[in-house]
This record gives C-alpha cells, sequence and structure tokens, in this order.
C-alpha cells in the first residue's frame, strides 16, 4: 500500500503544521487536541499494517544535503517492530499531555506549541533513519521542554530549567562528538548515516576495538546524561519537580527514552568490544542507580521530587537489560521502557491534579484524599502499582524479563537490582498511605474528585494502555521481536 | 475448564469496580456468584480425570524463555481450589451479614473477588513465573484489604508493611525461580519434575548454589506463610475487616506459602541442607507464636498467633518430608481457623466492635450458636481425640518423631500451649460473669452469618476422616512403624494438660494472673525490626540524600557552570569587537574545517 508509505512523514508535518496553524489563530486547544489524536490514528494504522519481518517498512526518503564521496544527508523515516513501538509510546503520552495541558494558561499558544513540538521531535527521532536527522529531531524536542519548564515551570523553575540545560546541553554535545566518530570509524568510502547502510556494513565488518574504546565511552556518557544516568542524574529531579505537567508527562515519559533507543540502534548492536572493555563500569553505574538512587528516593519529602528520583532510579532496570545483550533482557527493556513511560505520564501528570487540589507538594501536608476523591486515588494507585512493578501492568512485564535476561550473564548485578523491588515498594506505598490514606487534612479549598469519564479519560487511556501490556505482552513482543532478533544476530 | 474456575472472580472484580458499585445488593450478589461458579468448576476438576480439558495460552515468549498460563489440575492443585472456593464462598455469604452496614461494601466484593481470583491464579498455576504473577497479585488484594477502611492509620500502617514485609520475601523467591530457571532451564513444573527425575541436577552446579536456590524459593514461603522472622506482618493484618482475616490470613492466603512448597518439593529435597532449614524455621515459629498467643487479650490477635503457631507445624512438616501431612493439615486448619475467626467475627459484631476477650465473658448465654461452633473450632484446633485437627496434627506429630527426636518434642509442647490459650480464649471469653455492662446487649448474629458457622462447623468436626490425606498421597511414615499409639497418647495427653490447666487458672481470675511483659509485648519483634532495620535505612537515606544533593548535585552542577563561565571569558577575550577580527577567525575556521575533511578524505 502506497499510502503507508507517508504516514510516518505525516506523522512529524501534522504537528508542525498544526503548531504554523495555532500561530496563525486557529482555535488552540482544540487543533492541539485533534492534531495528536490523528497522530495516535495513524501509528494505529501503522500497527495494523506493518509486517512481522525484519528491516524498516515504509520508509521514504529525502535528499538534503549531499557531497559527493564525503557527507550525505538525507531526511529518511520508516518504522520497524521497535520504533514503532516508541511511536506508539509517544502518540499514547503526547494525547495525553495535550488533554491534561491547562485550559487557561498564560500564553495559550505559545504553551500549546512547544507541546507539540516536543511531540513532533519526539516523532521524527524514533522515525527518523538517519543518524543526523535522529539527533536534530531530539534536540528539536529538548528546546521547548527548556521553555516550557523555564517560562511555565513552578518552584524554583530557573534554576531547574538552567541545570537541565546545562546538563542536556553538555550530553547532546558529548553525543555528538560520538555520534561522529562512529559516522568516521566506518570504513573509508563506505561510510553512511542510514542505519540501514551502517547495519549492512556492520554484519560483514566490525568498528576496530580501539575506536569502539574510544566510541563507546562518549556514547555511553552523551547518551547516559540524557538518561539521568547516575552520577549525570541530577538535572532529572528538580527539572520534573518544577516542570508544568505535560512537559514532565512528555520528558520523563518519552524524551528520556530516546537514550535508550539510541543505545539500542547503536552501542548495543556495534560495540560489543567496547561493552566489554567499559561492561563493569557501567554495570555498577546501573547498580547505583537502583540502589543508591532508590534510597535517596525514600528520603524525599516532596511527592515531586519523590516521582523524580524514582523515574531516574528504573532507568537503571532498562540499563540492566541492555547490558544483558540478551534476547530475553533487551525485549524485557524495551517493554519497560514503553511501561515505564506509560506510568511516568501517568503520576507526573496526577501529581499535578494533587498538587492543585491539595496546594502542597508535601508529603506530609497530605493525607487522606482517597476519601473525597475515590478516582484520583484509583488511578494513582494504579500507576504508583505499575511502578512498583506490580503484575497485570506493563512494567512488571519488562522487569521479569529483564531479570530473566541479565540473570545467566551477569548473576551478581541481578541480584543486587531485584533488591530495587523492595526500595520501590518501600517509598511508593509510603507516597500512597500519606496522600490518600489516614484521616483527611484540612486544605485551603475543598477537595473534588474528578467529574467522570470527562476528566478522567487521558489517565484512563494511559492505564489501559498499561493493563493492555501488563496483562498480554506477546502482542508487543511481537512487535519488537525482529528488531532484538537484528541485534543479537549480528 | 480451568478458565471457569479462574476467570468469573475476576469478571466480578472488574464489573464492581467499573459499573456496579452503586449498586450495593447487586455487587454482592455478582461477587458471591462468582464464587459459586468457580466452586462449581472445582468440583467439576475433581469429578473428571486430571488434566481433561485444560488450556494455556501464550503469557511471553522470546527464544529462550517460553511464559504461559495454564492450569494444572493434580489433586494437589483439585484440593486447594476446592479448600479455597468452598471456604472461600462460605466467608463471601458470612461477610454479606458482617459488613452490610459499611458504606464501602461494593468496595469490599471487588477486593475480595480480586483476591479469589489471584489465589485461584496460585493454586492453578502450572509454572514458577505464573505463580509468581499471582502471588504479587494475592499480595496486593491482601494489602488492599488489609486497608479496606484506610481512614484508620494503624490500618494504613498495617497494609503498608504487610505489602513491604511480602516483597522482602517475593525478592528470595524471584531469586530462587530465577536460579532453578538458570539450573534446570525450564520455568514449568512438570518439565522441572522430568528434568529432576531424569537427570537430577546437572553438572556444574554445587549443592551450595541448589541449597541457595531452594532456600530462595523458601523465602517465598517465609513472606507469604509469616515464618519468622518475617512474621511481623500477620498480627498486625488484624486490622482488615474480620472475614478478610478468615480468608486471607487464616485458611487461604497464608497457607499458600505451603502449597508452593509441596508444589516445588521436588527441588527443595535436593538439597538435605534446605530442608533442615525450612524444618527449624517452621518449628521455630510453631513455637515461638504459640508462647506470644498466651499473652494476648485481642480475640483476633490471640487466632493470629494460632495461625502462625500452625503454619509454623505445616512448615516443619514440608521440611520433614512430610508433604502429604502438610497439606492434610492446611485443609483442616482452614476448616477450624476461618470457624474460629467467623465465629470471633460473629463475637465482635454482636459486641458492636469490641474485640478485648477481658471486657466479655459469659457470652455462651447470649449467643449460643456463635459459642457452639467456636467451641468445636477450638476443639479441632487443640487436638480434641478424633476431630480433623486431632488427625492432621498427630500425623505431622508422628512423622517428626520419625525424623528428629528435638523437633518433635518442640511440636509436642506447642500442642500443649495450644490447649492452654485457646482454653483461656473460651474460658474467658465465653464462660463465667458478664466483665462489663455492654456484654448484656450483645445479640446473636443473624442467618446469613450463622449458617456459614455451622457448615464450618461441621467440616472441622468430620475433616479428619474424609479421606483428604490419602487424596493427596502417601503419608510419610506408616502407622504400622513404632510408636504410633505412644504418639497420640502423648498428644492427648497435652490437650488433656492444657486444657485442664487454662480451665483451673483462667475459670475463676477476673483480669489476667499472669504478666510476662516478654511474651505479651511479642518478643520485641517490632521493636527489633525498628532499631535493626526501619531506622538504620531512615538514615541512610537521608544521608544518601544529603550526599546526593550536596556533593553528586553540587559538584557537578558548579563543574559545568565554572567551565561554561570559564568558555564565556575565552570567548570573551576572543571577541574584541573588532570586524576584522572576525573575519579572520572566520576564514581560519573554515580553513580548519577544510583542512580536517580533505586530510580525513584524503586517508
Amino acid at each position: 500500500m502506497n499510502f503507508l508509505n507517508y504516514l510516518p512523514l505525516a506523522m512529524v508535518v501534522f504537528p508542525v503544521l498544526a503548531c504554523l496553524a495555532i500561530a496563525l489563530g486557529a482555535p488552540v486547544r482544540k487543533t492541539a487536541l485533534a492534531t495528536v489524536v490523528l497522530n495516535l490514528a495513524l501509528v494505529l494504522v501503522v500497527a495494523c499494517f506493518i509486517p512481522h519481518t525484519q528491516g524498516y517498512h515504509f520508509v521514504t526518503s529525502f535528499p538534503c544535503i549531499s557531497l559527493p564521496n564525503f557527507f550525505e544527508i538525507n531526511l529518511t523515516l520508516g518504522v520497524d517492530g521497535l520504533s514503532l513501538a516508541m511511536i506508539l509510546l509517544t502518540a499514547v503520552v503526547s494525547v495525553a499531555a495535550v488533554a491534561v495541558s491547562p485550559l487557561n494558561v498564560r500564553r495559550e499558544a505559545e504553551f500549546y506549541i512547544c507541546v507539540l513540538l516536543i511531540s513532533c521531535g519526539a516523532m521524527g527521532a524514533f522515525l527518523s533513519l538517519d543518524l543526523f536527522f535522529l539527533y536534530v529531531f531530539h534536540e528539536v524536542a529538548l528546546i521547548p521542554t527548556f521553555l516550557l519548564i523555564g517560562i511555565w515551570g513552578g518552584q524554583d523553575r530557573k534554576f531547574a530549567a538552567t541545570q537541565m540545560t546545562i546538563y542536556l546541553a553538555a550530553g547532546s554535545l558529548i553525543l555528538l562528538v560520538g555520534i561522529l566518530g562512529f559516522y568516521f570509524a566506518l570504513p573509508e568510502g563506505a561510510r553512511s548515516m542510514d542505519l540501514r547502510v551502517i547495519h549492512e556494513i556492520l554484519s560483514s565488518g566490525r568498528i576496530p576495538v580501539v575506536m569502539q574504546n574510544i566510541i563507546y565511552p562518549l556514547l555511553i556518557m552523551g547518551f547516559g546524561i540524557l538518561i539521568s544516568l547516575f552520577p549525570f542524574h541530577h538535572w532529572a529531579p528538580a527539572g520534573y519537580a518544577a516542570a508544568p505537567a505535560p512537559a514532565a508527562m512528555l520528558h520523563a515519559g518519552v524524551l528520556k527514552k530516546f537514550g535508550l533507543y539510541g543505545l539500542l540502534r547503536l552501542v548495543v548492536p556495534y560495540l560489543p568490544e567496547g561493552a566489554q572493555t567499559f561492561g563493569n563500569i557501567l554495570l555498577i553505574l546501573l547498580l547505583v542507580n537502583i540502589l543508591y538512587i532508590g534510597l535517596v528516593t525514600v528520603a524525599q519529602k516532596e511527592l515531586n521530587l519523590m516521582l523524580g528520583f524514582s523515574s531516574v532510579m528504573h532507568m537503571g532496570y532498562i540499563f540492566l537489560g541492555l547490558a544483558s545483550g540478551t534476547p530475553i533482557g533487551l525485549t524485557g527493556a524495551v517493554i519497560l521502557m514503553v511501561s515505564h513511560g506509560l506510568s511516568a505520564a501517568l503520576l507526573f501528570g496526577l501529581a499535578s491534579v494533587i498538587r492543585e487540589k491539595t496546594g502542597t507538594t508535601l508529603l506530609k501536608d497530605m493525607g487522606g484524599l482517597a476519601i473525597k476523591a475515590p478516582m484520583l486515588a484509583f488511578l494513582f494507585i494504579t500507576g504508583a502499582l505499575a511502578s512498583m512493578g506490580t503484575p497485570g501492568l506493563g512494567n512488571f512485564a519488562g522487569e521479569v524479563l529483564i531479570f530473566f535476561g541479565a540473570w545467566k550473564v551477569h548473576p551478581w548485578t541481578t541480584f543486587f537490582a531485584i533488591w530495587g523491588i523492595v526500595i520501590s515498594a518501600v517509598y511508593y506505598l509510603r507516597a500512597v498511605r500519606s496522600i490518600f490514606f489516614g484521616e483527611l487534612k484540612t486544605y485551603p479549598t475543598e477537595v473534588k474528585d474528578f467529574k467522570g469519564l470527562a476528566e478522567t479519560w487521558p489517565y484512563v487511556l494511559l492505564v489501559g494502555m498499561l493493563v493492555a501490556i501488563g496483562i498480554y505482552p506477546a502482542w508487543l513482543i511481537k512487535w519488537i521481536e525482529p528488531s532484538i532478533n537484528l541485534i543479537t544476530n549480528l | 475448564m480451568n478458565w471457569i474456575v479462574l476467570l468469573p472472580p475476576l469478571i466480578a472484580a472488574v464489573l464492581i469496580t467499573l459499573v456496579l458499585h452503586p449498586y450495593k445488593k447487586i455487587s454482592v450478589f455478582t461477587s458471591i456468584l462468582a464464587c459459586t461458579i468457580s466452586l462449581g468448576g472445582a468440583l467439576a476438576l475433581f469429578f473428571s480425570s486430571s488434566n481433561e480439558g485444560l488450556s494455556s495460552f501464550v503469557w511471553a515468549a522470546v527464544p529462550g524463555l517460553k511464559i504461559t498460563i495454564g492450569a494444572m489440575g493434580d489433586h494437589l492443585a483439585v484440593l486447594m481450589l476446592l479448600v479455597v472456593t468452598g471456604v472461600g464462598l462460605l466467608i463471601h455469604i458470612f461477610s454479606y451479614g458482617y459488613m452490610e452496614q459499611d458504606p464501602s461494601l461494593s468496595r469490599f466484593y471487588a477486593k475480595l473477588s480480586l483476591f479469589m481470583f489471584s489465589m485461584l491464579g496460585i493454586v492453578l498455576a502450572d509454572n514458577l513465573v505464573m505463580m509468581f504473577i499471582f502471588w504479587e497479585l494475592v499480595g496486593l488484594s491482601s494489602y488492599l484489604l488489609i486497608g479496606f477502611w484506610f481512614q484508620k492509620p494503624s490500618a494504613a500502617e498495617a497494609a503498608k508493611k504487610a505489602f513491604i514485609v511480602n516483597r522482602i520475601g517475593d525478592f528470595g523467591f524471584l531469586l530462587g525461580i530465577l536460579g532453578t530457571w538458570a539450573i534446570f532451564g525450564s520455568i514449568h513444573f512438570t518439565e522441572l519434575k522430568e528434568i529432576v527425575a531424569t537427570s537430577g541436577v546437572p553438572a556444574g552446579f554445587s549443592s551450595g548454589i541448589v541449597a541457595l536456590v531452594a532456600f530462595g524459593l523458601f523465602m517465598g514461603c517465609m513472606g507469604k506463610s509469616a515464618q519468622v522472622p518475617l512474621h511481623v506482618w500477620l498480627p498486625d493484618a488484624m486490622e482488615g475487616p474480620t472475614p478478610v482475616s478468615a480468608l486471607i490470613h487464616a485458611a487461604t492466603m497464608v497457607a499458600a506459602g505451603v502449597y508452593m512448597l509441596c508444589r516445588v518439593f521436588f527441588i527443595l529435597e535436593l538439597s538435605v541442607s534446605a530442608l533442615d532449614v525450612i524444618m527449624w524455621i517452621g518449628a521455630i515459629t510453631s513455637i515461638f507464636a504459640a508462647l506470644i498467643a498466651l499473652q494476648q487479650n485481642d480475640i483476633k490477635r490471640i487466632l493470629a498467633y494460632s495461625t502462625l503457631s500452625q503454619l509454623g507445624y505445616m512448615v516443619m512438616a514440608v521440611g520433614i518430608g512430610a508433604t502429604t501431612e502438610a497439606m492434610f493439615h492446611l485443609t483442616t486448619h482452614a476448616f477450624f481457623k476461618a470457624l474460629l475467626f467467623l465465629a470471633a467475627g460473629s463475637v465482635i459484631h454482636g459486641l458492636h466492635h469490641e474485640q478485648d476477650i477481658w471486657k466479655m465473658g459469659n457470652l455462651k448465654k447470649y449467643m449460643p450458636v456463635t459459642f457452639w461452633t467456636f467451641l468445636i473450632g477450638t476443639a479441632a484446633l487443640t487436638g480434641f481425640p478424633f476431630l480433623s485437627g486431632f488427625f492432621s496434627k498427630e500425623s505431622i506429630l508422628f512423622a517428626a518423631y520419625h525424623q528428629n527426636i528435638v523437633v518433635f518434642s518442640i511440636g509436642i509442647f506447642t500442642a500443649l500451649l495450644t490447649a492452654f490459650y485457646m482454653t483461656r480464649l473460651v474460658v474467658v471469653a465465653f464462660f463465667g460473669k458478664e466483665r462489663t455492662h455492654e456484654v448484656h446487649h450483645a445479640h446473636e448474629s443473624p442467618l446469613v452469618m450463622t449458617v456459614p458457622l455451622i457448615v464450618l462447623a461441621i467440616l472441622s468436626l468430620f475433616g479428619g476422616v474424609i479421606g483428604i490425606d490419602h487424596y493427596i498421597g502417601e503419608h510419610k511414615v506408616a502407622h504400622e512403624a513404632g510408636g504410633f499409639y505412644f504418639v497420640m497418647g502423648l498428644s492427648i495427653t497435652c490437650f488433656l494438660a492444657g486444657t485442664a490447666g487454662a480451665l483451673f487458672i483462667y475459670l475463676k481470675a477476673k483480669a489476667e494472673p499472669f504478666s510476662l511483659p516478654l511474651l505479651r509485648d511479642k518478643f520485641y519483634s517490632d521493636e527489633i525490626y525498628e532499631a535493626c532495620l526501619v531506622k538504620p535505612q531512615q538514615v541512610l537515606a537521608k544521608a544518601l540524600s544529603w550526599f546526593d544533593y550536596w556533593v553528586v548535585g553540587g559538584v557537578f552542577v558548579r563543574l559545568t557552570s565554572i567551565s561554561a563561565a570559564g568558555a564565556g571569558e575565552i570567548l570573551r577575550l576572543l571577541q574584541g569587537g573588532s570586524l576584522q577580527a572576525y573575519v579572520v577567525m572566520f576564514i581560519l575556521g573554515v580553513a580548519l574545517l577544510c583542512y580536517w575533511f580533505l586530510v580525513r578524505v584524503a586517508l
């Protein structure tokens, strides 16, 4: 089917067109919502028609810069199972994020344009088959994130936005050097930015070990900063705590996964020797991410900071899956990427609702909300349970597969990592206990629950996805299996 | 066929939560109906030949690992299904009487159905991961039900504690599952059994590793079945509604640990040292909890410690290798302990939520049905000759007698203590004079509550002689082996001594005549936990948080901002403001780039 080939392009172009329309005076919220819903529909169409075979489908390519024999950049978009999983995540979280965006916000048009641009950048990054655009689209998404935090953010927004900008800009720079290094490490004359060509080249030959040992740390550090790998995690909790809900949802839920996606596309398949050289360092760092950050999370007194640290902690599990390099572990990592994105978006979205209703972010000032707001409690507890890895919700499926995948390769790391399931139970249950249970505290205004589906549907959408993955992960595994095979059969 | 057992409670839970919750009676009816259908399915499995009509689906399959949601149809599973659905149905019905006035009745039944679904999943599980999935779900539903009255701070805390302590057990369980998979290459029980039977432990795995794996699996049991030192959550779990205590924290969920041990016994068996650990932890739990029960005054807490003690018996039996005996005792215990809890619930209901036995007295006059059924439950628990508990306990003690004389002595002494504290409870609560004025207003519970009591009382009376043990398998030690009558005589003596002692001391007592703070304060387990685990972890978390904020965050942020400022300084020096300088620099830059590219291309 020919028109399918244009769907990836459409997913990137529609948000841009919507931004233009909004700038020209179209009704802001309606346009934005229509666009992200349309994008979700397009993703579902792709999901229906994508063949479960290896390689990229529905590829379109537009030449951009061409220096013969030297440098060639094309805007090449296409989908394989892995990117399908990621764009589904992007589309769903985008819908939820736009839907929960505030109704009467200062500079409404600019706000929604920023949200749409993040969505567009994330879509583009996950759809690009060209390294250059993969990188550029991510940058496109980062800038509006900074703006959303810096302009529309909450407490300490200036500091949070500045810190985040410094970290992520540094990360992006290191990443750029790493990607260029990768490019120049490809054999002369066959160099390409195209992921398909790269795969073909590297199926027959390998990147020299010396080069791998230089590129690997650069890419791990570059992507690692974007993923909030210890010790580069500090931007995340403060950033998310200050961010307006849609920005936190889109960044913690979707954009952060870009780093992991990059690792899956470049580092895991093509730099195995580099991984061998530096593997132990990564294992230690990811354990620090799980255990140390886990304990730091336990000590948090503010809901938003706690959620931010928790989201940092769970990156450790995904790293563990990637570090295992086994089909089981990689599959688990992808499932957890998607599920964590959904649950993080759910929790960050609801946290801002809680903040609005209680007028505080301090856990100790909350209490008894479940009496007045049972629907809110139900949704938040579901999100917390998902994040804790309770069966029936997607995160569990990811974590279990990661543990199985990593167990035979890195038994000790896995052993300690599994202790993390106790730590996350401690802080989530404590949060649930202090927000929702106990006696009702007095709040500045009377607490009211959601008014039915009209208000809850964005969250219900996220929960529905988590349940769909949780009770039957096989459908998602079927999507990503060919992509994982491509990586592990190299 | 297995779906008819498993799915109805799930459907009921979802329907009630999403649609039916505004309609209380319909919600209750849906939940009870679902439980009845499950019971019907279980009966159908009982009467059909095994494994016929069981089906499964693939939950997740990746090269090297296939996780299915399927079912086992062996006698072990079918017996457990009957216990769970049968006792479950009675408690569903009882709960309607007990909880009728509660404004959140629908929510209660939704959670009860969720629990039934999870519990049936554990029982049906045909592989370790499926078991773990439902294992965690049972923990979740237990959390939700303990915290049912979440406005009460004590209930909210108890729920949290139960979940976290269970998670510690699950940590070990998951490691045990992974270890089993790494050693034998499978997670499916039938496959594993075949592998173990044909080739044993593969070369390359030392006995130490096998013991660790077995211990990991046992840790799951320690959490769910509340074995020392992971027992601390169960007494607090009594904060939940009493029918929940009866169903989850006495009859079914806490027994899931024992069921799981019987399921994986062929793996535990590979390590003698693991079995020894299991036996000793069971024995220690049984006597430890029985001692604490001597000095408790809350009717539900006494029963809770009694449950701990009996679970210790079952675990000890597994450690001895007597799985048939363990399952036998699990079944009879489910009858009489559910009965005792429900009868206690009836008392609490009749006394408007009074739980202190020293504020009761002479209840036999006001609540005759409750009294008689409670008495039957007590008789069955304490080993009154020829009631259900007598036979099952007897079989465990007999097996212990042939295995380890110290463990046997602990078991016998625990039996004596059991007779003592249960008689104390009955005497203080049901006999003597009314201790408070409120007792005069006590009333017998309605039929919806007393009929389940009567049914359970009948099961407690005759559960020992209907051949439950023969349905599961062979006894570990045949009756013909020596000492059968010696053990029986000894345990009857213990029963008589314990009962007589308590009668002598408490029949006339106005208040507790002994004060043993060590026992009353539960050997300070909560305080020890607080001092050794909770506090240090809080301190560590705070210290790490400080470190993260000031050192990791501080240093990196400062370093990057200093370097950014430094770069700015350098750029400022270069930017003299003259146009020529810019042009020169631009050309220089372009030249550098060209040189770089050309050299790279030429190379």
